[in-house]
């Protein structure tokens, strides 16, 4: 057994790479801080409606070495009480107040025990997640809201925005206080798109659950989709081909390709300059029109399934080449221009510090100095000796700017020689024969999604439907940074800001 | 060369129209050049002239709470525009009015100050955010006109425009002076920034909190809106078409009868479109500005036409 710090519990191995065990709620804090301080992630807490209880399942990882470490946590129905893990992990308050919204768990010693799911017009005392639950429900016009704390002084203004906006984009309300132009304080309230995804996967067979998956956040098909067909795939003890997994790190390259290459067009365009953003759409169409070539979905859907991998061909080293030259065209027209650079340079710094104790992921902590990548932590696939882990220090705009435009190179140079290595063979891979036992302990997808580290959690039930979906997008863990990212900043900067981040209301609200 | 009251009338009349036709087509012509450069295929160039029209017959909708200054501005903004038109000689100068510089310079302030008014007057958030801002960089933008236009009417010895204007042509030497060149420079980047042209605001963006001129007219609707939009690109037009008479001042008609008229037209409508070519080409290597860079930008405008006043004085 591998060491944990001071951690004094019996850990019983269950899938890969995976321990587990099952503890009381009163000590759970004292092993989550042991795990924490051993240097690991809380990635995902979901709940299970177990009928005679709810059992709460925290998933801490950490890697390379790839180490998954779950405690359940079984709390009985009638009192549900939770102790707070706030404070020892920040991602750990917001998981446990999506925990008292959709499971109606009490937390005790929580900081902030304000609704965060479900905004006040959902009425009081109502679960989503709780299997008595009916829908849907009759909207309130208040229940359990609470007010913006405000911010007072000579010269303070307040100015709301959303939650509707100009432009076709989601929907989430912000709020400023500002002194003249600079930026006090920004509250953002999002959950205004709760579709409860992770419910409607109940009950779902694997077909229709890989379907809805690569729907999650439209942008992110082949993470989403991934992450969940290797959750599967752990449940059922399914061994994926080695040629199936090369197929899966093309598509997820191609996916972070033509979403990144959408953020360097769209950063441009926010600071006015259209030239470098027609020509990143025009790469980006290149991009979706390979896609749909590759896989027959310009968002790459239909690729990945548990057990395999399907596409229609591989891109050819020619069209990777043009992909290139038109890359390095608009990085050239875009880093070329001081006026860009200069917008971007020192524009809403997120410090190194702050992005660790949030425990933001992805583009944005790379952007912040922090080398943590699913690709070289829970690696699914050897990526060679030119993949990278793309880190830039200052925090900024121009850093997440950067992050992207090396990373679209390097999955570019990646890409290419998966490509060359897989070339000789069958443009089809279909998943070996189905293993119908289903792993009791349930199964865990991780996947270095373009936006960030996308996990999913599977359980499935005796008849080999989903009984149990948690979904974890970058988008829940690294929302609560920008506001963080702003103080200083001023209000015209914050389009820029909030497009450098990129986060998504979809992914973040399921 | 004499000028009969009713020529000086239809000589304003005819640059009423002109300007107010002219405007919206040379906008629709500065984003179709946009496109084309980026490689889109833009919209027609009569757009902007639809869109009016559209408006025109569209609900007006007002805020709730707002007052009769916000009723009012958007008449005031279009009523200015056209007086600057009809005074000032832009087909030609038989349109004169006297149109003094200081006049020129006020009259377009009274424009900018009533659509700040009235954004504040909405109350909201925005509308205040824009009045702030365009009031920040109008402050800048407006003496750096006057004193640009100042050094203008040093060597001419008068402050009115059509004197300037007609010395200038009988003087050809003063149009390389270093007082005008800095002068020209000057009213260009006022051209920019009061026109809420990039790398000052952008026109095309639909994030509010970045905006500067779009701000502060979200709350109008229907005819109101058509009146801004149409009074905005007068303004423009009119900018363009003093700044290209006072700094190339051929073509324009300086005695009366339908020939030079016709020439004078034709002229400024060169000019004007020769340097919407010119702005909207240079736009697209553009970004914006950040906005505490803006008054930046305004104060350099500010010490060139200073520095053309100080020349002007000196060299002679």
């Amino acid at each position: 057994m591998k060491d944990f710090g001071t951690l004094s519990l019996d850990l019983e191995p269950v899938g890969t790479n995976r321990l587990s065990a099952t503890v009381g709620p009163e000590s759970i804090l004292e092993h989550a801080t042991c795990l924490i301080n051993a240097g690991m992630r809380l990635a995902l807490v979901s709940g299970h409606d177990d009928g005679f209880s709810i059992r709460i399942v925290y998933l801490f990882t950490s890697g390379p070495p790839d180490r998954r470490v779950e405690l359940h946590v079984p709390l009985e129905i009638e009192h549900m009480e939770l102790p707070t893990l706030a404070s020892v992990s920040f991602s750990a308050s917001r998981f446990e107040r999506e925990l008292a919204d959709l499971f109606g768990v009490t937390l005790l010693g929580h900081p902030q025990p304000r609704r965060l799911v479900l905004h006040q017009h959902w009425p009081a005392n109502w679960h989503p997640m709780r299997s008595e639950t009916v829908f849907p429900p009759k909207m309130v016009k208040e229940a359990g809201s609470y007010p913006f704390v405000p911010v007072e002084g000579a010269g303070v203004f307040e100015i709301p925005v959303g939650p509707v906006h100009a432009g076709l984009i989601e929907p989430g309300h912000f709020r400023f206080w500002v002194l003249g132009e600079t930026i006090l304080r920004m509250k953002a309230r999002l959950w205004f798109v709760h579709k409860g995804i992770e419910r409607l996967l109940e009950g779902k067979d694997i077909a229709s659950g890989l379907r809805i998956s690569e729907r999650i956040s439209g942008d992110t098909a082949v993470g989403h989709s991934l992450a969940f067909s290797q959750a599967v795939e752990e449940c059922r003890g399914i061994q994926v081909s080695a040629r199936a997994q090369a197929l899966r790190a093309i598509l997820l390259e191609m996916e972070r390709l033509y979403n990144h290459v959408a953020d360097i067009g769209a950063l441009c365009n926010d600071v006015g300059y259209g030239l470098a953003q027609a020509k990143a759409l025009s790469l980006r169409e290149k991009l979706l029109s390979l896609n749909r070539e590759i896989t027959g979905h310009r968002l790459l859907r239909g690729g990945i399934f548990p057990g395999g991998t399907k596409v229609v061909r591989l891109p050819t080293q020619k069209e990777l080449e043009d992909i290139e030259n038109q890359f390095e065209d608009l990085v050239k027209q875009s880093s070329g221009n001081t006026l860009v650079m200069e917008r971007f340079n020192g524009t809403a710094i997120l410090e190194s510090s702050h992005a660790r104790e949030l425990g933001v992921v992805g583009i944005a902590a790379k952007a912040s100095g922090i080398s943590f990548d699913a690709r070289v932590a829970h690696p699914f696939i050897e990526l060679g000796e030119n993949f990278k882990v793309m880190v830039h220090g200052r925090g900024d705009v121009l850093a997440r700017f950067n992050v992207r435009v090396d990373e679209f190179r390097n999955s570019l140079l990646v890409l290419g020689e998966i490509v060359k290595s897989q070339s000789n063979l069958d443009e089809v891979d279909q998943a070996p024969g189905n293993d119908k036992k289903s792993l009791k302990a349930g199964g865990v997808g991780i996947v270095e999604g373009w936006r960030g580290t996308i996990v999913h959690r599977v359980e499935l039930a005796p008849n080999g439907t989903l009984s149990r979906v948690k979904i974890v997008d970058p988008s829940f863990l690294n929302w609560p940074a920008l506001p963080v990212a702003l103080a200083n900043t001023i209000v015209p900067d914050f389009p820029l800001a909030n497009k450098s981040f990129n986060l998504s209301y979809a992914g973040n609200d399921l | 060369m004499h000028w009969t009251l009713l020529s000086r009338l239809s000589i304003s009349t005819l640059q009423i129209v002109g300007i107010a036709v002219g405007s919206p087509l040379l906008l629709g012509l500065m984003r179709k050049i946009r496109c084309r450069i980026e490689g889109r295929v833009g919209p027609p160039i009569a757009q902007p002239l639809i869109e009016i029209r559209k408006l025109a017959k569209r609900e007006r909708i007002r805020p709730e709470y707002s007052s009769w200054i916000f009723t009012v501005a958007p008449i005031v903004l279009v009523a200015t525009t056209l007086i600057l038109v009809a005074i000032t000689p832009i087909f030609s100068t038989g349109s004169s009015w006297s149109a003094d510089l200081f006049a020129v310079v006020f009259l377009l302030l009274i424009g900018s100050v009533s659509v700040a008014l009235s954004a504040l007057d909405t109350g909201t958030a925005f509308g205040g955010m824009g009045a702030s801002r365009a009031m920040t960089v109008g402050a800048l933008a407006e003496p750096a006109l006057l004193v640009a236009l100042l050094a203008l009417s040093v060597p001419a010895g008068s402050s009115n425009i059509t004197t300037i204007l007609v010395r200038s042509l009988y003087n050809p030497e003063w149009l390389v002076t270093p007082e005008r060149l800095l002068a020209l420079a000057a009213f260009l980047i006022v051209i920019v920034a009061e026109s809420g042209r990039l790398p000052v605001d952008n026109p095309t963006t639909h994030l509010e909190l970045t905006m500067i001129h779009e701000a502060m007219i979200l709350e109008y609707s229907g005819i109101d809106l058509a009146l801004v939009k149409l009074g905005e690109s007068m303004r423009l037009v009119f900018m363009l078409a003093l700044f290209g008479n006072l700094f190339i001042p051929w073509g324009i008609a300086t005695r009366p009868g339908p020939i030079y008229l016709v020439i004078g037209m034709l002229s400024t409508a060169a000019k004007v479109v020769g340097l919407g070519t010119l702005i909207a080409t240079v736009e697209v290597g553009m970004a914006k500005l950040r906005l505490f860079r803006v008054p930046e930008l305004m104060a350099g405008a500010f010490v060139l036409s200073v520095l053309a006043v100080v020349s002007s004085l000196v060299v002679r």
